[in-house]
């Protein structure tokens, strides 16, 4: 026993040790944009922003970008808790707001895209679905995102713009996997974003609906306080905000805000 | 696991006093995450928070399917365990290697091999697809899902039961003439009993707490394949509070099982 308590104390004694210091990260005077800059983005957007980060890397030579993509909410949740990270880009306003209630925002965020939903079906859509009610219709197997995240969220508004209900067989937790049960075969159609459709390509058919612009998902970005590195964040902000990261983002099916 | 007590006449030997400082902490390592989510439980709404529509549907799933895949867990590990422990073949040892796969794959591997056997497109589901059966989203696909990364618990557990146990008695039983099945009812499956039944708790744990073959196989809607994993995944997005409560909730269940089992298993000791 008397072991054990030596033992319980040698680790309160390791753990007290590594309390947080209070230094203040140094502000460089300089105008050279150098150093690592660690992005924690929306898993939706890691085509687009790898790119931007391999234009940013080549803008300002000297600089590495580390990305860290995940779900909004896996995200804030990290950054609360203490992850080091220097900028922040959410798929929604609600999980940005959460940042910023947490006090770890530095300024305040600007939104960047936005993106809306698109039915997705097998190619060539075997089930001939061309309206957000024929979702509604018995037959096709329907998989949908769970209230609860994003894009369940959006679907909720949608069939609330379009006045129906629909009776999905799934409510997945993630878009991506939405989009897995449809390019799988395991459902006749699904609600995505119309990014996810783009990247899917030929393995699903996207099938527009009118009813879509009743949930607009705005993406915000933001420099983080805690940041190490704040010039070099607020250049990668300024980099996605610029004419040059717009071109990537709307090749990528992302519309303006 | 079978150690001979000799009373007197060995003297005793101790634990060297430096094994309790890294057993502490490897106690600890285990002990203090646990004490971490009874930290951050919201007690003034854990019953409303368990007791949700929500919760309770994901809870009574849990059970059920866990409850089915032990079921199927014993039906075809026993006699897959009678094999490997008892079968002389060629390619046994690759099957036994096959058959334990699962233990040591990510669950999400398995929920994919899963789709492509028994998914609407894949290599039997087409086939079921035909006959009208459907497996995707339904409980039938949790069950297996859960079946699938369960079966190598229950089937490691009864071959090591089998192997200690020796076949002593089945010779002897056979040599007073009773018939294979007869040995195998009256001597071989009652002496391995308590490793039969630590099995299927191991079995009946790990369909429970199984998450990954179950949301990539089977999808997730409340009631019919929302089992409590991917009930808590969920509510993390949105509500960390209901997520902690239902932790707990998993926790306990889990230890209730894991606590009747070992105390069963040390019953069991001679």
């Amino acid at each position: 026993m008397r072991a054990l308590a030596a033992a319980a104390l040698g680790l309160a004694t390791l753990v007290a040790g590594c309390a947080p210091s209070s230094t203040e990260p140094a502000a460089s005077e300089s105008t050279v944009i150098t150093g690592d800059v660690t992005v924690f983005a929306a898993a939706s957007l890691k085509k687009t922003f790898t790119a931007l980060g391999t234009q940013f890397e080549t803008d300002h030579p000297g600089t590495t970008v580390t990305f860290n993509f995940a779900g909004s909410s896996d995200l804030v949740t990290q950054l609360t808790q203490g992850a080091p990270a220097d900028v922040f880009a959410s798929a929604d306003a609600a999980n940005m707001a959460k940042a910023v209630d947490a006090g770890i925002v530095a300024g305040s965020p600007v939104n960047f895209a936005s993106n809306t939903l698109t039915i997705v079906t097998a190619p060539g859509n075997p089930k001939g679905i061309a309206s957000f009610t024929d979702l509604t219709k018995p037959g096709p197997q329907v998989v949908v995102c769970a209230p609860q995240v994003p894009c369940g969220a959006a679907t909720e508004k949608v069939e609330a713009a379009a006045g129906v209900g629909l009776s999905p067989v799934s409510e997945e937790s993630a878009v991506t996997d939405v989009l897995g049960k449809v390019t799988s075969g395991q459902a006749d159609a699904g609600l995505v974003y119309v990014t996810d459709a783009a990247v899917a390509g030929d393995t699903v058919t996207a099938v527009a609906f009118p009813e879509a612009t009743g949930a607009v998902n705005t993406y915000p970005i933001t420099a983080l306080k805690e940041s190490a590195n704040p010039q070099a964040a607020q250049a990668f902000v300024d980099l996605v905000m610029s004419p040059a990261g717009r071109d990537v983002l709307t090749a990528a099916g992302f519309a303006a805000p | 696991m079978t150690v001979t007590r000799r009373r007197g006449g060995l003297v005793q030997v101790g634990l060297p006093a430096w094994t309790y400082l890294p057993a502490t902490a490897g106690a600890l390592f285990v002990i203090v995450p646990l004490i971490a989510i009874l930290g951050k439980i919201d007690w003034p709404h854990f019953i409303p928070l368990v007791t949700s529509e929500s919760s309770r549907a994901a809870l009574l799933l849990s059970l059920k399917t866990a409850a089915a895949s032990t079921a199927v867990c014993v039906v075809l590990g026993v006699p897959l365990a009678l094999v490997l422990a008892r079968g002389r073949f060629k390619g046994l040892r690759v099957l036994r290697a096959l058959v334990l796969l699962p233990l040591v794959l990510p669950p999400v591997v398995g929920g994919i091999a899963l789709l492509y056997t028994f998914g609407r497109q894949g290599l039997l589901g087409q086939y079921l697809d035909l006959c009208g059966i459907r497996i995707a989203f339904s409980t039938t696909a949790v069950v297996l899902a859960q079946s699938f990364v369960s079966l190598p618990f229950l089937v490691v557990s009864l071959e090591g039961a089998l192997r200690s146990a020796g076949t002593g008695y089945e010779h002897i039983a056979a040599t007073l003439g009773a018939r294979p099945s007869t040995v195998l009812r009256t001597v071989t499956l009652p002496l391995v009993l308590p490793g039969l039944i630590s099995g299927a708790v191991l079995a009946f744990a790990r369909s429970l707490g199984e998450f990954g073959a179950t949301l990539t196989f089977a999808g997730s809607l409340q009631g019919v394949t929302r089992t409590l994993p991917l009930e808590i995944y969920l509510q993390r997005e949105t509500d960390a509070d209901a997520a902690v409560a239902l932790s707990l909730l998993l926790i306990v269940v889990a230890a209730g099982i894991v606590i009747a089992s070992s105390t069963r298993r040390l019953a069991g000791d001679p």
